[in-house]
């Protein structure tokens, strides 16, 4: 149990989603997650232990870590991607009970169910419109706020981005103003920066994301609002083309990250 | 044997549970599960070793830490999410047990061997009782054992062979202390999912029970 059971949920999202929205979440994996996984959690590894602090008195070091770093960078980075990611649950959640109700009609054998067999309601793709188009667009939504949110809570608590290398402590029990060092100050800023620019690319992504639904939402209203009488399968069929094809990209980018992950 | 058969237990457990108990999977996959591993593990892995006291007396650290920590905050998370996840074994061994039923006699016995009707609903509601008890009395041995959900930064230790009162540091105890919160948000977040579930179920059949009854007497 892992991240690489976060990535097998999200995966299952990953076909009812957008272009943008399948960016977002292969950014998301191999950007932020393995990067968190295989380097951060490195350079962070020893944070207390290398935490030096010039004087004798014990229990100095322990407080003035505590004071200068209330919740660590990489359990912050932790919690911001299980944030982040969870919003997606709700688009998952929402297929998924839309699936419940198309098998529950086809068992009760309703003429207006156009299903050969449950394989076929199982593997179907469902397009972003109506209720699901709601679920989809809120969950852009808090994403974006999470991300917003943790972004600032790490600019307050840290006083910006960069970490320094020495930090002057004065907390009971230390003996008046004490010298402490952070371990390798140059590599966590660089990770740092690193990962709020990615955070960065990923805010853009989802807002890109939003401003999509949003004028295809409209311009699917104008074209109703103009012409009520049009043909829904012809627009279906090269959706569904355009939809494959993104499927197959991602799909081929999934198998990379799978690989990278176990 | 490690928290993958945890997973794979909750992922069979869904199948079998109402939307709120597919909610309450999501939640303890998520923001209690997968927060523990990658998250709170390692806050508290070096809890022994950074433990500090103002004092050279050799034992001494060892016997304050064994009294302020009979058992370490992360074990009794970890106990919790076990013991907090097992009531749902029955609803997967009653609906296993009903299929061997089929198999012996060889006939359709049950409409759904999922459907919560009968001896099954009796189960996932003992279950879902079970689930939010264990919550509860988690939440309270964590209350109590720790007097309340604070960690604080330096504990004053006077317990031999220690030289009068010494005082000992813990080591990140905000970190700590907002993990803890966390837990506790988390728990109660759980607690509420299995009552409103346990409401919910038992309106459901009681208007069922009071429909058939009534359509029973009209007949």
């Amino acid at each position: 149990m892992d991240w690489g059971a976060l990535h097998t949920i999200l995966g299952g999202v990953n076909k009812h989603s957008t272009s943008i929205g399948k960016i977002w979440l292969t950014v998301l994996f191999i950007f932020r997650i393995m990067i968190l996984v295989v380097a951060a959690e490195r350079v962070w590894g020893d944070e207390q232990d290398d935490f030096v602090c010039n004087t004798l008195q014990p229990g100095c070091k322990n407080v003035c870590y505590d004071h200068f770093f209330p919740i660590s960078h990489i359990r912050l980075w932790a919690l911001q991607l299980i944030f982040v990611s969870t919003p997606a649950l709700l688009v998952a959640m929402h297929v998924a009970y839309r699936r419940h109700e198309k098998k529950r009609q086809f068992r009760k054998g309703d003429q207006k169910c156009e299903y050969k067999d449950i394989e076929e309601i199982r593997k179907q793709r469902f397009h972003i419109e109506g209720a699901l188009w709601w679920t989809y667009t809120s969950s852009i939504f808090f994403r974006l706020v999470f991300e917003a949110v943790f972004m600032y809570a790490f600019y307050f608590m840290y006083d910006g981005f960069r970490m320094p290398r020495l930090m002057k402590c004065n907390a009971w029990p230390c003996p008046n103003t004490v010298d402490c060092f952070v371990s390798r100050p140059t590599e966590k800023t660089v990770f740092t920066i690193f990962m709020i620019a990615v955070s960065s690319i990923c805010i853009l992504l989802n807002v890109a994301e939003l401003c999509y639904l949003l004028t295809k939402f409209f311009l699917r209203r104008s074209k109703k609002a103009g012409n009520p009488k049009h043909h829904p399968n012809h627009e279906n069929k090269e959706e569904t083309k355009q939809n494959e094809m993104n499927e197959l990209i991602s799909d081929s980018c999934q198998n990379t990250v799978i690989g990278f992950s176990s | 044997m490690s928290w993958g058969f945890l997973r794979d237990l909750l992922t069979g457990v869904n199948k079998y549970s109402t939307g709120i108990g597919r909610i309450w999977v999501a939640v303890v996959f998520i923001f209690r599960l997968l927060v523990y591993i990658a998250v709170a593990e390692n806050i508290w892995k070096y809890e022994l070793d950074e433990f500090e006291c103002n004092v050279k007396q050799p034992g001494c650290e060892n016997v304050c830490f064994d009294h302020f920590f009979p058992v370490s905050h992360i074990r009794l998370w970890a106990l919790q999410l076990i013991m907090v996840s097992t009531p749902s074994l029955l609803v997967v061994f009653h609906v296993a047990y009903r299929e061997n039923r089929e198999k012996h006699h060889n006939q359709k016995l049950y409409k759904s061997l999922g459907e919560i009707d009968g001896g099954l609903l009796c189960t996932y509601l003992i279950s879902l009782v079970l689930k939010a008890g264990f919550e509860i009395v988690f939440l309270f041995l964590f209350y109590k054992l720790y007097n309340g959900f604070k960690v604080p930064r330096l504990v004053k230790c006077d317990i031999r062979p220690c030289p009068n009162t010494v005082d000992c540091y813990i080591s990140k105890p905000t970190e700590k202390m907002i993990f803890i919160y966390f837990l506790v948000a988390t728990s109660g977040l759980c607690i509420v999912l299995n009552l409103s579930e346990l409401s919910y179920l038992i309106f459901k059949y009681s208007i069922k029970c009071y429909l058939k009854n009534y359509v029973k007497k009209h007949q």
